[in-house]
């Protein structure tokens, strides 16, 4: 790519200082494509510090409208976008940090028929939905496409985080194989959430990202990160790859995207 | 200009007079990834303070700082040779 701009040395001068990124760190981040589904709680902050260190471009799929609930922990969105599409509410708080980054915005909901075209030309996915049906289609699509894949979730006071990478480590399948049935899933009514507590799962999943585009450092890579923001506690689980996963094994069973039934739909 | 102290021939010359910490250092860095290794920057600054905190960051990842002369009343030229792949 170009040389950089005295603009750019500026904004990015604080990365290029750094032995493990330097300037061509900084334009690996610049030629990165990465792909975030869902604008909401984990989205949102971890959007915010990929379009802050200048990854070129971010995709970005939600089909929902900005509602006043949201805005307790959404941060990308804010009290004058209420009733407004989640998806340019991103594109225009995104561009507005960076003029460095090509934001599209996808204002559509995932499935099987349209998941494959949408990401195929991103090099990263970081998933921040906040349900079961997209969360394994995800997945699923992750894997069939050979593509690197963040993980992050999140409930009341706790949340998880994993990175993905077919063929080397476990995908998500392997440890949690099928979406639990309809009345293990918490219903709307016990869905609360600490507003901080996405802040921190997706700048979890945009650290890995941002390493993973990078290549430095350790990734989350067979291992699930647990955190307790009550009890401020951080543990990390050896997870392995199921040799019978359904989807990742030698011999998988599903070979084709999957749009599950959505039962209660969990607003994080 | 002034011969260095080692009489090396400089491959590139960089005048950052009216550059302050850190981008002197930051300049200095992305003009060394352009380089070869065992090729010789020079480079020119006035913010005394960057005599100091370019030499040493630039030992810090590893680059061989050659000379460090005060050629005027304002300025300073630094001379290094890229030792390592940045």
């Amino acid at each position: 790519m170009a040389e950089f701009t005295e603009e750019q040395i500026k904004r990015y001068s604080r990365h290029i200082i750094l032995p493990e990124v330097g300037g061509r760190g900084q334009k690996k981040l610049l030629n990165s494509k990465v792909f975030l589904v869902g604008a909401g709680g984990l989205g949102s902050p971890a959007a915010y510090y990929l379009a802050a260190a200048g990854v070129g471009k971010i995709g970005i799929a939600d089909n929902d409208n900005v509602d006043l609930s949201n805005l307790q922990r959404q941060i990308l969105h804010s009290s004058r976008k209420l009733d407004t599409s989640k998806a340019l509410s991103a594109k225009e708080t995104l561009e507005d940090l960076n003029p460095d980054v090509e934001v599209v915005p996808y204002e559509v909901r995932l499935t099987s028929e349209n998941i494959t075209d949408i990401i195929k030309d991103y090099d990263i996915i970081l998933d921040g939905s906040d349900n079961f049906p997209t969360r394994y289609l995800v997945n699923d699509a992750c894997v069939l496409l050979g593509k690197p894949l963040s993980h992050g979730s999140i409930f009341r006071f706790e949340g998880q985080a994993t990175t993905i990478i077919p063929g080397k480590g476990p995908c998500y399948r392997c440890i949690f194989e099928s979406p639990p049935p309809p009345d293990m899933v918490p219903s709307c009514q016990e869905a609360g959430v600490l507003g901080v507590l996405p802040g921190i799962i997706g700048v979890i999943q945009a650290t890995e990202v941002i390493k993973l585009i990078l290549g430095k450092g350790d990734l989350l890579l067979g291992e699930l990160l647990f955190y307790d923001s009550l009890r401020m506690d951080f543990k990390r689980l050896k997870i392995r790859r199921n040799p019978k996963c359904p989807v990742c094994s030698e011999n998988p069973t599903i070979t084709e995207l999957i749009d599950y039934e959505e039962f209660c739909r969990v607003h994080f | 200009m002034v011969e260095n102290a080692k009489g090396n021939n400089p491959d590139k010359t960089i005048d950052l007079k009216g550059e302050v910490c850190p981008y002197t250092f930051v300049k200095s860095k992305l003009a060394l990834e352009e380089m070869d290794l065992d090729q010789i920057l020079e480079v020119v600054v006035d913010h005394e303070p960057a005599v100091e905190n370019v030499p040493r960051s630039l030992k810090n990842e590893g680059q061989n700082v050659i000379a460090v002369d005060k050629i005027n009343d304002t300025d300073w030229k630094i001379v290094i040779k890229k030792e390592k792949e940045i």
